[in-house]
């Protein structure tokens, strides 16, 4: 079993805010985060494949195939977006890192062919990453 | 579902790599450079690794001011900018990267109800790095 990962960075803004909590408890739990005209940051995302190693090629996976499908399903979708306003997830889910790497696991989980899905590794900034390894 | 979330801090200390249990020749030939008996420091940085499961009222593991709080109050405010070896824990004890990053987890373990501590990550250079996970757990 051989792991290979893949970077890209996309730039968003999203903002905190849970309508179920009072506006006090919305400002005591998320803080500055939850200033509805949202902030934004520099992500990095890291997709981690798995897989034996083909043969034939040489390769675990197609880079390509994996570097089109991170691009069409998650930097087509959200890279200079407003999260809570233009990706759908987000309409019903708090945009934080951890809730933004399980939904790039769940649009890329079944667009890969051949490789799994290992890891989905989303930096919102150098010193704060979440790691998703489609754990229930 | 769940999720695990890292978070990087840093700190500035000096050690000396000195061990009462050997002799002196013993000692430079373990610890090298690092048995200067005048010490010498670097610049550490720390990863604490958490997982759980994400809370659908927050999309969070952890409230990350908890977090930050624990570490600022328990490892920073001690070790940043401190002499290692002056302190209590590494009286009796070597103060390498491996023994201060199981203290180090070992204090945020007993300070951290909020979330499970999957590890700790101690790089004491940009070239080298330590992980602790407890136990004889191997770090993921």
């Amino acid at each position: 079993m051989v792991y290979l990962t893949r970077k890209a960075e996309f730039s968003a803004s999203h903002y905190y805010h849970n309508p179920d909590f009072t506006p006090e408890e919305n400002r005591r739990v998320f803080g500055k985060c939850n200033n509805p005209n949202g902030h934004g940051h520099n992500y990095t995302l890291e997709v981690t494949v798995k897989g034996e190693v083909d043969p034939r090629s040489g390769f675990v996976v197609d880079l390509k195939q994996l570097k089109e499908v991170m691009h069409h399903e998650v930097l087509d979708a959200m890279d200079h977006r407003f999260l809570n306003k233009e990706v759908p997830e987000f309409s019903t889910q708090i945009p934080t890192t951890e809730n933004l790497a399980i939904a790039v696991w769940q649009r890329l989980e079944t667009k890969l062919e051949k490789a799994r899905l290992h890891r989905v590794r989303v930096y919102e900034t150098p010193d704060l990453f979440v790691d998703f390894y489609g754990e229930k | 579902m769940k999720a695990h979330l890292t978070r990087r801090y840093r700190f500035s200390a000096s050690h000396r790599l000195h061990s009462e249990e050997m002799s002196a020749p013993e000692n430079r030939a373990t610890y090298g450079k690092c048995n200067n008996p005048f010490g010498h420091g670097h610049n550490y940085a720390l990863e604490v690794t958490v997982s759980g499961q994400v809370d659908p009222s927050t999309g969070m593991v952890c409230n990350l001011v908890d977090l930050d709080g624990l570490v600022e109050r328990e490892v920073l405010s001690r070790y940043d900018l401190s002499n290692l070896n002056a302190l209590q824990e590494f009286a009796q004890v070597v103060p390498t990267t491996e023994n201060l990053s199981t203290q180090i987890f070992e204090i945020l373990q007993r300070g951290f109800a909020q979330a499970h501590l999957d590890r700790v990550r101690l790089e004491e250079t940009m070239m080298n790095s330590f992980e602790y996970a407890g136990g004889s757990e191997p770090p993921r």
